[in-house]
């Protein structure tokens, strides 16, 4: 019996990442899935964008784990599309009970530099897109009479991280949304919690991107430590965080509300 | 399947009932053996409150470990004591090979009086145990951790009064308050030999510590001999979620993901299991 037996979990950013793991690992224990994913390019991001054929893996994974899956092309910036890809979703899988809002973008820069596009993308994308993705969602946790929510932060949504205004801006926006919601929703037996992975090795983390940190640091040694986890591990794995999400969303954490769960090395505690 | 903590061992305190013992069933469950100490007498500070465990209490424990198949050292000791407490872990180590998990639970919680009208017996015996005991449990498990160079999971068991203030119930809260102190400079310490530490911040659980006509009596102030079904309604009013109170077993499903490979880079976290108390 998996440890989340039955449950049916709408997932953001699902094509790749963090979301397609969490999206495996669920159903791993026995979950469906509705995974959507925007599948395209996000102006200045510096790392390649997901792509359908993404997607598309992430359809095999869950179903070569026996397990059902409706995947759409789908932006959290798009509420009627994220609606109908909810709605379609349920009406196929026959309910829902977990929804993890994952689906973000980290763009790099200096605070001088970042430009008012990149700064109203990012609260979009990472903030807007969580509350499009729970406001949309809700209404059927509320009809099954309970659920969870995970909300993905960051280390950087408890803390100033440097090179990363508008993202740290997005993420601690994350942690105001969940405490609302968890006090909201707390009447309907939905918990909602946020996670803040340090940094994990996937496309968004990898890339040219440390190296740049790497640089900067080099201009500002005195922002030195922000990055440094207090493990003595460089970077986690996507699993890492999918076991968090897991946790909170199966009936074991049944209690667990208005949680910022820290998958993060340490790296908060500095 | 492989439980979720197969092969390792936990050290856990304060485990003849309540959510002692739920930790030690549930590590159990999932493949831990178990080297549990309790005092397993009455604290006259908290006999106005509820019973002490006692020695018939950790014999069931120990018999609901083994009716799992795992292996258990039981031992009556005190926190306080910490020449008691290392021996009791050293031999338990001895017998089982290691020591992986430390769950540091033991506490007692004394409640009524306003800060300033606190006795210093009632304020010494909460200090002793529930912070004293912790550090106690934690300085004889370090260097098990640490020589085995295998890492390891510290989990500290504060409270929402290890968050929040409480009104008349400052020993408590102060105690609690500071193992989250004390946790996050292990989490520091520690973190260089991938040794792991927590805490897990229970609201209201469903055992004897709570479920007494003292403590109904605590959100009753007027009723002659309040009951359970009394009770109960005003602790539904303190959680964002409509419980009362929770199971032991829930604060053990969060003891046993921090105590797992699944939480292995956790650490520094107050895990909450609160229903939503702390939001309020």
């Amino acid at each position: 019996m998996g440890r989340v037996e039955g449950k049916v979990a709408f997932i953001t950013g699902a094509a790749r990442g963090q979301g397609r793991s969490h999206a495996v690992r669920l159903a791993q224990e026995g979950a469906d899935i509705i995974a959507i994913d925007l599948c395209g390019p996000v102006p200045g991001i510096g790392y390649p964008p997901a792509t359908p054929a993404d997607l598309e893996q992430t359809v095999k994974d869950v179903e070569a784990l026996d397990r059902r899956i409706v995947a759409r092309q789908a932006d959290v910036r798009d509420r009627d599309a994220m609606k109908a890809a909810i709605d379609e979703g349920v009406a196929e899988l026959g309910r829902l009970d977990v929804v993890v809002a994952n689906a973000g973008i980290c763009i790099l820069a200096p605070w001088d530099e970042v430009t008012p596009e990149v700064f109203r993308d990012t609260l979009d994308i990472n903030l807007t897109g969580v509350w499009n993705t729970v406001q949309l969602a809700a209404p059927h946790l509320v009809a099954a009479g309970g659920g969870s929510i995970v909300l993905t932060s960051s280390a950087a949504g408890l803390k100033g991280l440097p090179f990363l205004t508008p993202y740290v801006a997005a993420k601690h926006g994350v942690v105001g949304l969940m405490r609302a919601f968890a006090h909201e929703l707390a009447e309907h037996h939905i918990r909602v919690n946020s996670v803040h992975p340090t940094g994990v090795d996937t496309p968004m983390g990898a890339g040219d991107g440390m190296a740049q940190i790497g640089a900067w640091l080099q201009e500002h040694p005195r922002l030195a430590g922000m990055f440094t986890n207090s493990l003595p591990v460089e970077i986690t794995q996507p699993v890492d965080i999918s076991n968090a999400v897991l946790f909170l969303a199966s009936d074991e954490a049944r209690y667990v509300t208005a949680l910022t769960m820290t998958v993060d090395a340490g790296n908060t505690q500095y | 399947m492989a439980g979720r903590v197969e092969g390792k061992v936990a050290f856990i305190t304060g485990a003849a009932r309540g959510q002692g013992r739920s930790h030690a069933v549930r590590l159990a469950q999932e493949g831990a053996d178990i080297i549990a100490v309790d005092i397993c007498e009455d604290i006259p500070s908290v006999s106005r409150f509820y019973a002490g465990a006692t020695e018939a209490d950790l014999a069931e424990t120990v018999e609901q470990v083994e009716a799992l198949d795992r292996r258990i050292v039981a031992t009556k000791a005190d926190v306080r004591d910490y020449d008691a407490l290392k021996s009791a872990l050293d031999d338990g180590v001895a017998q089982l090979g290691h020591v992986d998990i430390v769950s540091a639970n033991a506490g007692i919680f004394i409640f009524g009086d306003q800060s300033h009208l606190v006795s210093e017996q009632d304020w010494r015996d909460v200090t002793d145990i529930n912070q004293t005991g912790v550090w106690h449990t934690c300085k004889a498990a370090i260097p098990h951790l640490i020589e085995q160079g295998s890492g390891g999971s510290i989990v500290i068991t504060s409270s929402t009064a290890g968050l929040k203030g409480t009104p008349n119930v400052a020993p408590y809260t102060a105690s609690k308050h500071a193992v989250v102190g004390l946790m996050r400079t292990l989490a520091l310490e520690l973190a260089p030999h991938s040794i792991r530490v927590n805490t897990v911040h229970p609201t209201s659980v469903d055992t004897g510590m709570i479920q007494n006509e003292s403590t109904y009596r605590l959100f009753l102030p007027d009723a002659e001999h309040p009951s359970r079904a009394d009770a109960e309604p005003v602790f539904r009013t303190i959680n964002a979620l409509p419980v009362p109170w929770v199971d032991p077993v829930d604060i053990s499903n969060a003891v046993l993901f921090l105590a797992s490979d699944e939480a292995r880079y956790v650490t520094g976290l107050e895990l909450k299991v609160d229903a939503g108390y702390t939001i309020k």
